[in-house]
């Protein structure tokens, strides 16, 4: 900028509070930027406005009732939180869920990535200024929230998932509405296509705008979504199978372009990938138990014990050191958008504010994930 | 390379490692905090390039950190732990130099354990309020008017 | 200039009771209340009318309970802005925080007057009318600018400088898409516009320069009314509410209303300059004498015009800063330029199309 004004005419940095009340932040996340005008230079983060200490409430609480706090980390993806803890408590102590558990819970994550994936889209639709994409998205995220309350009554946390199962059997509609809900999927996710994904503005906002390389993904420890579109294979679906995603086909979406645009496009691609999964899946769901008897207070053998499942918004990991007691010693969250967000600065410096919403919706954040 | 393997590697680079856990999904390793910045450096030159996690760590008499480290070619897993008896000024290395996600992690326990990272250019409170008394997810913390004892 | 008999029996009965000079002035205040008080309805009908449009285009219903399909919607909600209390923040500079929003409501105001509804109504038919639009109609930005600069918010302060970039560029726009159709028409006077349009439409009359101007005009015009994909003075995912955070309650319903006035003001130019006025296309009414009839095809045509600036801000996203000063002076303005040669040459040659 100086050199294009001259020695003359000085321009001043200033500072601009983003948050932790603002429209772009989805939440209570409050972003200090450092500007010229309206190009960035510096990005720094405050966290912590809505921190609820929840894994220090975590070493108070037995195993059983720590699975209903992880629904309130990120929100959108609570029936992947909870499969982790419960994934990770059965792995300690050896419990082999039936297939039919195993099926149930990898068709309800990937109705939850669905859900999820459904809202980022319309509200980066939003984010960018396009207002009609938040309803489109709504319709079909409706139908998938109408399934989640017919099976166990809840919409958004659902508390599904048990150490040992799951908490009811299948509602006997389960079936049918999710085939009606692939039916839509399969017609209106291209609709999708041609309202946003084509359109000429939106692609010229996206494209090389908050570029970040393989090599500096990796070290930044991005993940999920965002790393894939920098060409990072870390689906932990594929890497760390669990439930049932050993048994089922489906393609790791990765794009090698690193900017938004392919971000924007990972995301898409997963919605389509996620409508695949379903599809093998739903046909063949096994007969059995959906739930087994586990002891009224479980209790780990000392040890430390780690759980990773790959979350709507990426590697989402469960550490636990314990000691032998009821509670764990100490539970950690590694939260996925917590390191997404930790590469924002360098995504997005030397840009305009108006990118910093744009990055801010391709890494999609949700800051109850982050602060935890 | 299986966990064994790794751990004959890993126990020749420097003397004092404790390396257990042979059988489980990774290798716990303890490290004492003189040579803790060789071995991180050791480590990513083997390929362990991804920081998964960075956890502050109560002990009871010990502050300590645990590492989680991937491998991004090999997915191969290693945690290990630092740890520092001195509970009233902790100190440890900073690893943001070698893995740049650590900086906001290492904030994040700074700011929960009290754990001081040098080389950390930006020390402050993270998720508390500036002025905070006390690091909350300490053992022996106690907060009488917002945390619920049972 | 007022023909309809009704004012014509007000005139008169006016010039009857009090000498002439009295009479007229009266006559003056008479006219500009009356354009207030279509200002207002014109803006809170617009406003419902795009709170249905957005719901036709969003899957929903828009505004459906408050009187028929709720047309009286937008009456409650300005019956619930004036009731609100006006806050401000506290080291403003209070004269121009509060001058601001009637810096825009009185320029949308003095465009407004030359606006011809109808052959009959009319306020203001100067000789240089379209001229005097564009005049005014930049003036608007001073306002914004004063509402950015003076509330003392940073946030207000980028929406203000972004109008202040963006109006000043399209103006350009705007002004050059004027002087192409003038060129055409040889006058800038409104009623003499319209009436050389009897022979076809400028649209037509001009046809391949005057559907590029057009298409110009209308990218300007959304710029000029600051709708989206140009929006970025307001752009509430990135600066809140730009130039108008700091305001509530009636100051911040002024600018509500002049960007819905503008926004009409911007749709009759665009009817003046390329679609007829208020003539009926083909002539088809031209015999009969039906009361309003002008005001009816003008209406219609409008209306028209403002449904697709909706469809524009129902279906685009937004532009980045940069990407909207590109497409202004590395794009339309060359294009703007080189129409006006083809315009004047077009004109000199005759290859204009006459019915």
């Amino acid at each position: 900028m100086e050199d294009f004004l001259g020695e003359n005419i000085k321009t001043q940095e200033y500072f601009l509070n983003m948050g932790p009340q603002h429209p772009a932040t989805h939440g209570v996340l409050r972003l200090l930027l450092k500007l010229d005008g309206e190009i960035v230079h510096n990005v720094d983060m405050d966290l912590g406005y809505i921190h609820r200490s929840i894994e220090k409430m975590c070493e108070r609480d037995t195993y059983k009732q720590i699975v209903h706090l992880t629904d309130r980390l990120d929100y959108l993806s609570a029936h992947i939180n909870n499969e982790a803890v419960c994934l990770l408590v059965e792995d300690a102590l050896n419990i082999e869920v039936s297939d039919r558990i195993k099926v149930i819970r990898t068709i309800m994550s990937e109705l939850t990535r669905l859900s999820s994936h459904a809202l980022w889209w319309g509200v980066m639709g939003m984010d960018i200024g396009a207002l009609t994409t938040f309803m489109y998205a709504f319709r079909e995220r409706e139908l998938i929230n109408d399934i989640f309350e017919e099976t166990c009554g809840a919409r958004l946390t659902m508390n599904y998932n048990v150490i040992g199962g799951v908490r009811y059997d299948l509602h006997e509609n389960f079936v049918k509405r999710v085939k009606a809900l692939l039916a839509q999927l399969k017609q209106k996710l291209p609709e999708y296509d041609k309202l946003l994904t084509g359109n000429v503005i939106f692609r010229k906002r996206l494209e090389g705008i908050g570029y970040i390389s393989k090599e500096d993904a990796i070290a930044y420890g991005l993940n999920g979504p965002t790393a894939r579109g920098s060409g990072v294979s870390c689906d932990i679906r594929k890497i760390h199978p669990y439930s049932a995603y050993d048994r089922v086909d489906f393609e790791e979406s990765i794009f090698t372009e690193g900017d938004s645009y392919a971000r924007y496009k990972v995301r898409i691609k997963e919605m389509w990938q996620s409508v695949h999964i379903i599809e093998q899946l739903i046909d063949k769901i096994p007969e059995g138990e959906f739930r087994h008897k586990t002891k009224a207070l479980i209790k780990l053998p000392p040890g430390d014990y780690l759980q990773r499942v790959e979350t709507a918004r990426g590697d989402f990991g469960v550490y636990v050191h314990s000691d032998g007691k009821k509670s764990p010693y100490r539970m950690k969250f590694r939260s996925p958008g917590f390191a997404n967000l930790a590469a924002l600065n360098k995504m997005a410096k030397g840009l305009k504010i108006a990118d910093i919403v744009a990055i801010l919706s391709t890494i999609d954040i949700v800051v109850p994930d982050i602060d935890r | 390379m299986t966990n064994s393997e790794l751990k004959n590697k890993i126990t020749a680079w420097f003397d004092g490692l404790t390396v257990e856990n042979e059988e489980g999904k990774f290798l716990t390793v303890e490290v004492p905090q003189e040579i803790f910045l060789d071995f991180c450096r050791k480590l990513k030159e083997e390929g362990f390039d991804y920081l998964f996690s960075l956890t502050g760590m109560d002990f009871g008499k010990e502050l300590g950190v645990t590492y989680h480290v991937e491998s991004t070619a090999s997915r191969q897993m290693v945690q290990f732990t630092v740890k520092t008896a001195d509970r009233e000024k902790p100190e440890l290395d900073s690893v943001r130099d070698i893995w740049p996600a650590a900086h906001y992690h290492e904030m994040e326990a700074f700011d929960f354990f009290g754990i001081v990272f040098r080389g950390h250019p930006d020390m402050r409170r993270l998720f508390m309020p500036e002025g905070w008394k006390g690091f909350p997810l300490r053992k022996d913390y106690v907060d009488e008017v917002n945390m619920l004892i049972r | 200039m007022i023909r309809l008999s009704i004012f014509t029996q007000i005139h008169e009965w006016l010039y009857s009771l009090m000498p002439a000079s009295s009479a007229h002035i009266l006559e003056l205040v008479l006219i500009a209340a009356a354009y207030l008080g279509i200002f207002a309805i014109l803006g809170l009908l617009l406003v419902w009318l795009e709170r249905r449009v957005a719901g036709f285009f969003q899957l929903r219903l828009g505004p459906n309970r408050v009187g028929p399909i709720g047309l009286f919607q937008t009456i409650a909600d300005a019956l619930k802005l004036v009731s609100k209390e006006l806050t401000g923040t506290v080291k403003a500079d209070h004269f121009l925080y509060g001058a601001a929003p009637y810096f825009i409501i009185t320029t949308a105001l003095m465009a407004m007057a030359l606006i011809p509804f109808s052959q009959e109504i009319h306020a203001f038919d100067i000789n240089i009318g379209v001229f005097f639009i564009a005049s005014v109609s930049s003036v608007g930005v001073v306002g914004i600018f004063l509402a950015g600069w003076a509330s003392n918010n940073k946030y207000s302060l980028i929406g203000g400088m972004r109008t202040g970039i963006q109006m000043i560029s399209y103006e350009l726009s705007i002004g050059m898409v004027i002087v192409t159709m003038t060129t055409l028409a040889g006058t800038l006077q409104i009623s003499e516009l319209i009436e050389m349009q009897r022979n076809g439409w400028f649209i037509i009359q001009g046809h391949f320069p005057a559907i590029l101007a057009f298409m110009i005009f209308m990218i300007a015009g959304t710029a000029e009314s600051n709708r989206v994909p140009f929006d970025l003075v307001e752009a509430e995912s990135e600066l809140g509410a730009g130039f108008h955070t700091e305001y509530s309650g009636m100051n911040f319903a002024y600018f509500f209303l002049a960007e819905f006035v503008n926004l009409f003001i911007i749709s009759s130019i665009a009817v003046v300059l390329f679609f007829g006025g208020w003539l009926a296309p083909f002539g088809i009414t031209d015999g009969l004498h039906i009361p309003f009839i002008g005001l009816f095809w003008f209406g219609l045509k409008v209306t028209a015009i403002i449904f697709i600036f909706m469809w524009f801000r129902w279906t685009f996203p937004r532009f980045r800063i940069d990407q909207l000063l590109t497409l202004e002076w590395k794009y339309l303005l060359p294009i703007n330029m080189v129409n006006i040669v083809v315009m004047a040459l077009m004109v000199w040659l005759g290859l204009i199309i006459k019915f």
